[in-house]
């Protein structure tokens, strides 16, 4: 419960921030609360630290939601692709947007290239164009994308085989992995993205020099 | 004046009143408005705002459901139409500090979600002890929190700094900034209900658009002033800024602000999402790129004079413009009416809040010749704005994201002024 705070001790506040203020200046303020008509009030209830409100989600509803896949293959899910499946679910569900050989096509983004093989040139010049196989540094993170966000017309309707076809799919245009490589919750995490080494932690911090 | 012309003019007036859907318009009120516009050719849509010579002689409008602009004001977001890509905020039409929430900026990565707020929820699970479901109406029953901060996106600026044209506007050049007051539950709250386990180092947040947009954050922010937010400037979200609940990340970077947030997951390591790997990512001219770049640099924009203004006159100008930090508050702006030359302390006009949009202004007498002005933010880190030459040199030509360099409006000897990089 918060204390409340005596006369005197805000009159020493006073004194000590307002450093020239007299004493005369305390009594009057004094003087001033004794008159004071604010109508007296009691002390809130101390807000516990929790409320108790929410409640538990079932295990089919966390499901429907956690879509997520990381780095170390947690939340793959069963199932695997190849590259012919993934070629086959590129043409018919990705090409007339990122072109048939996702070279991509207007607004939508280039996906495959895997020059420049040497280097990692991207801060030098803007017109190189980043893809997954010259940029992106971890492959599950294909695999994240698609099954989240693609199609871009029907989101979410990738089946796991589709999306670990399409892994292997692209993973080989890029040239990361053999074409006669098969995708799951196993060998996808396993795969080294050319680009991974060249990603450092943001060094900046306030004040100089500028980075 | 032909009837089929006065119905054109009254429903041109209902509509910039807001009245549509056959609210009544006094009759009077509009023919007064009418004629006062008589003797104008029979307009073609868009008719030119019209306003009695005397609005004082003339009876006014009824009210109607909501406020409504003034016909003669038209600031507006561009472009428009945009389901995966960015609509700039019109700097230049703004005063003080508080972006109107109808010209906030929008970036959208499959369109704006459209949420049932009776069946929208956000749910927290992962490395915690008791996984939560909260709907809306629950979250606004924890004790509330209302801070002004200001949301940018850190790819603003990109087109100004790649791509810089003379006819670019505040606008054009800095528009993917916008500042408001947000009110909502600090996650903290939520977690103190959730409860985390050891090993949270992380949290994956998620949208719940069409894009399920992902990003990875840092457990300390979210501990320290992230925000669950369901009201912006007093109302409900906007659709576009998130509605029905977002997540504000007070300095970060936009893209991490989550909008229709529907779960965040406690990892212990990060996602390493599109939205955190290929993206939001900035390369170096070293070869190298940084990653897990979160924090806004300071920066700041002179929005008048600007593009497409015109000086009509030598004699005594303001210079305003905007400055923010996402490391705290700013300190200072220092203006330069000679081309970076010579600097001058400009006046913060206050409120000076942290990690929101501060207003500056300097009175400046213009002497009628070709100069160029700039203006230089420092925030309570002692950070400087960078010039562009130092901008260039130490970020590089291709990196991608966060340009905060100093800005320039070149002013010409005939009042003309024209964004100069």
């Amino acid at each position: 419960m918060r204390p409340r705070r005596s006369s005197v001790a805000r009159c020493l506040t006073v004194l000590v921030i307002g450093g020239g203020t007299t004493l005369g200046a305390c009594r009057r303020d004094t003087a001033r609360e004794s008159e004071a008509t604010l109508p007296a009030v009691g002390h809130a209830r101390r807000t516990p630290e929790q409320l108790g409100l929410g409640h538990s989600p079932t295990a089919q509803q966390l499901a429907a939601i956690d879509i997520d896949a990381n780095p170390a293959g947690v939340g793959l899910p069963p199932g695997q692709g190849t590259y012919a499946e993934g070629a086959a679910v590129f043409a018919q569900k990705c090409a007339f947007c990122h072109g048939p050989k996702g070279e991509g096509l207007g607004p939508y983004p280039k996906l495959v290239g895997a020059e420049p093989k040497q280097g990692f040139p991207f801060g030098r010049d803007p017109k190189i164009v980043k893809t997954i196989g010259n940029y992106w540094p971890y492959s599950t993170t294909v695999y994240d994308y698609v099954h989240r966000a693609m199609p871009f017309n029907a989101p979410g309707s990738l089946t796991p085989n589709e999306s670990y076809a399409l892994a292997a799919w692209l993973l080989a245009e890029n040239e990361v992995i053999p074409r006669d490589a098969i995708m799951n919750a196993q060998t996808l995490p396993k795969v080294q993205m050319p680009a991974r080494g060249h990603f450092v932690l943001d060094d900046r911090r306030g004040g100089q020099p500028f980075r | 004046m032909s009837d089929d012309r006065a119905i054109t003019r009254r429903r041109a007036i209902g509509v910039a009143a807001g009245l549509v859907g056959g609210a009544v318009l006094s009759g009077e009120a509009v023919e007064l408005l009418a004629q006062q516009g008589g003797g104008a050719a029979a307009a073609p849509a868009p008719l030119a705002p019209v306003a009695p010579a005397d609005a004082s002689v003339v009876p006014g409008l009824p009210s109607g459901a909501t406020s409504i602009r003034s016909p003669f004001e038209t600031p507006a977001l561009t472009p428009v139409g945009v389901t995966t890509g960015s609509s700039l905020s019109p700097l230049q039409d703004f005063a003080g500090t508080i972006t109107p929430s109808d010209l906030h900026f929008q970036r959208h990565h499959n369109g704006i979600a459209v949420i049932d707020p009776a069946r929208y929820s956000l749910t927290i699970h992962g490395l915690v002890d008791h996984p939560l479901v909260f709907s809306l109406e629950e979250l606004k029953r924890f004790p509330s929190v209302t801070r002004t901060h200001f949301i940018e996106c850190s790819g603003n600026a990109r087109a100004a700094y790649r791509t810089p044209k003379r006819e670019m506007t505040p606008q054009d050049v800095d528009g993917l900034t916008s500042n408001s007051e947000w009110s909502g539950v600090l996650v903290s709250t939520l977690l103190k209900e959730t409860g985390m386990k050891r090993g949270a180092k992380w949290a994956l947040a998620e949208g719940g658009d069409a894009a399920r947009l992902s990003r990875s954050i840092p457990v300390p922010k979210l501990l320290d002033d992230a925000i669950i937010a369901y009201a912006q400037n007093g109302e409900p979200l906007r659709m576009p800024n998130g509605y029905p609940a977002r997540l504000l990340l007070p300095g970060y970077e936009g893209n991490m602000c989550i909008k229709w947030i529907r779960r965040i997951e406690l990892i212990d390591q990060p996602n390493m999402s599109r939205d955190e790997t290929s993206k939001y990512t900035d390369p170096l001219p070293n070869g190298t790129a940084r990653q897990f770049s979160f924090v806004m640099d300071a920066k700041s924009i002179i929005t008048s004079p600007a593009y497409p203004e015109r000086l009509t006159a030598p004699g005594w100008w303001p210079v305003r413009g905007l400055a923010w930090s996402g490391r705290g508050k700013i300190t200072r702006v220092d203006v330069s009416t000679d081309g970076g030359r010579s600097w001058t302390e400009s006046e913060l006009v206050g409120p000076v809040l942290p990690l929101a949009h501060t207003r500056f202004q300097h009175m400046w007498q213009w002497d009628g010749k070709a100069t160029s002005i700039m203006s230089r933010a420092i925030d309570e880190t002692g950070y400087v704005q960078p010039t562009l030459e130092t901008f260039r040199a130490v970020r590089g030509a291709g990196t991608d994201f966060h340009f905060n360099a100093i800005r320039t409006w070149l002013v010409e000897q005939d009042g003309r002024v024209f964004f100069g990089g």
